[in-house]
């Protein structure tokens, strides 16, 4: 596929970022915002509310985390507006001036000295007005370049390594000499090929940076381990799909980067890449967990490889699903977005699987809803660093 | 009708890719990267997405697929035979 020309239909934002949705957040800063966050989706259908556990008496790094992550959803262009809740007015203002900073319209709201009925309310209000005028934004059509691109894989079998990972790297390898904006992560389980994403690292510089997270990821196992981490990584859904030990699992994961793309610098957890180019982030390997760090970097697709039939979604970030395991898209077939199991039969080549995989990527950017969406998955997970105090 | 794939040449093991294979059938498999063909008698019933040894491994020896060393074997693996987590071991954690 020529990608030199290659255009999308998106939403352009305030700050010149371009979103292939047009959501109107309702943001819970806290767990105790939840109920009045998901009372204002109720109030105004089309409006999207993303509970979330977490947000009291978290300090020092992953306070900022937190911040970090729920700032960056709601800066992601995937998001029109924002309306921010929060038991405490002080961080609703917060996290609502750290979204404003992108010039999207936002409103926030807190709890206290008010209760949940007068917040609701106030908040339903600012909600109906951004949606009506979400409702009039258009579409327009964007260079490929305007698309920041992220991948991760999950409930990987063996099948991942040797047909939907390469696919994704495929894809990878032809938009990056075309200025997209690209992201892997899961440092973990890069273990047993690292060297080999160390060698794909631009410079020295980036190379010292990738094996610093790296290193620091392997001491965090070493320190909280109980076992050569068997009932872990590999998961048991890996095991059962086939898949033996985590340094297998990691060479099938690193097919994700294809052959050709460099690694051009590398990100903390929720960290907004500074420009074009192939990065890695410093994440979680569970799912959901990266995929919001994906969102709240402000990746506007997802591209997720599956092998046993991972059935994840995210609320901002639209997650595309590709397999090449016969059986996962026979069984699983209404959460895969593209089949790729001719690639084993040598029905496809790998040239053609990774256009497969990029004209579902255009088509979902242009509006098509994905899978996940079509079923409702919309699953929004923070990263946590250590105990709240 | 491919059985199983093999990432390039050198590697020691196939992953099975159709689902029903069965001890004493006679596998076809292709190896990707090199796109050649080889054959290899099951010696046990295999699921799909799991592996089978294309050579015979001694306790201690390493495995290798995509060219790379991906663990150390535990029990004494015959040509053929199905290779997991019950010969296979990581050499990480």
């Amino acid at each position: 596929m020529d990608l030199s020309k290659a255009t999308f239909w998106g939403y352009k934002r305030e700050n010149g970022r371009v979103g292939v949705r047009n959501h109107v957040l309702i943001l819970p800063v806290d767990d105790l915002s939840n109920a009045a966050a998901q009372a204002v989706e109720n109030n105004v259908k089309g409006t999207l509310a993303i509970p979330h556990p977490y947000g009291r008496l978290q300090f020092g790094a992953d306070l900022e985390l937190h911040f970090r992550t729920l700032i960056g959803a709601g800066s992601n262009p995937n998001v029109a507006a924002v309306v921010v809740i929060c038991i405490e007015d002080t961080w609703a203002k917060k996290v609502a001036d750290g979204i404003r900073a992108t010039g999207k319209p936002v409103a926030h709201f807190g709890i206290e000295q008010h209760g949940d009925h007068d917040t609701i309310m106030r908040a339903s209000r600012s909600a109906r007005e951004f949606l009506q005028w979400a409702s009039e934004l258009r579409r327009e059509e964007r260079p490929l370049k305007d698309l920041w691109v992220s991948t991760k894989c999950g409930e990987s079998d063996t099948t991942s390594g040797c047909g939907s990972n390469p696919t994704v790297g495929n894809a990878f390898d032809k938009m990056y000499p075309h200025g997209v904006t690209m992201v892997f992560g899961e440092t973990t389980e890069l273990t047993g090929g690292e060297h080999l994403v160390s060698a794909r690292c631009r410079n020295d510089a980036v190379r010292k940076k990738f094996q610093f997270v790296f290193d620091r990821y392997q001491q965090v196992i070493e320190r909280h381990k109980t076992s050569d981490l068997v009932d872990s990584q590999p998961t048991k859904g890996n095991i059962e799909g086939g898949l033996t030990t985590i340094e297998e699992k990691a060479l099938g994961n690193i097919q994700k980067i294809g052959r050709k793309c460099v690694v051009d610098g590398v990100l903390d957890k929720a960290e907004a890449p500074s420009g074009p180019g192939l990065w890695f982030m410093d994440s979680s390997s569970a799912a959901a967990e990266m995929v919001t760090l994906c969102a709240a970097a402000g990746f506007s697709v997802h591209l997720f490889p599956t092998g046993q039939g991972n059935v994840i979604g995210n609320p901002i970030l639209p997650v595309i699903k590709l397999s090449a395991n016969p059986r996962t898209v026979r069984t699983m077939s209404e959460h895969i977005d593209v089949d790729v199991s001719g690639l084993l039969r040598k029905e496809l080549s790998p040239d053609q699987a990774g256009d497969k995989l990029l004209e579902c990527m255009f088509r979902t950017a242009n509006g098509r809803l994905t899978a996940a969406e079509a079923l409702g998955h919309r699953e929004f997970v923070l990263t946590r660093l250590y105990e709240s105090a | 009708m491919i059985h199983f794939v093999v990432h390039e040449e050198g590697d020691g093991v196939g992953v099975v890719v159709v689902e029903g294979v069965k001890a004493g059938q006679k596998l076809a498999g292709w190896i990707m990267e090199d796109n050649k063909d080889v054959e290899v008698v099951a010696k046990g019933d295999i699921p799909i997405g799991h592996k089978l040894a294309l050579r015979d491994y001694r306790e201690g020896d390493t495995v290798i697929k995509y060219g790379v060393d991906i663990g150390r074997v535990v029990k004494p693996i015959a040509k053929g035979e199905h290779l997991h987590v019950h010969n296979v071991k990581t050499k990480r954690w």
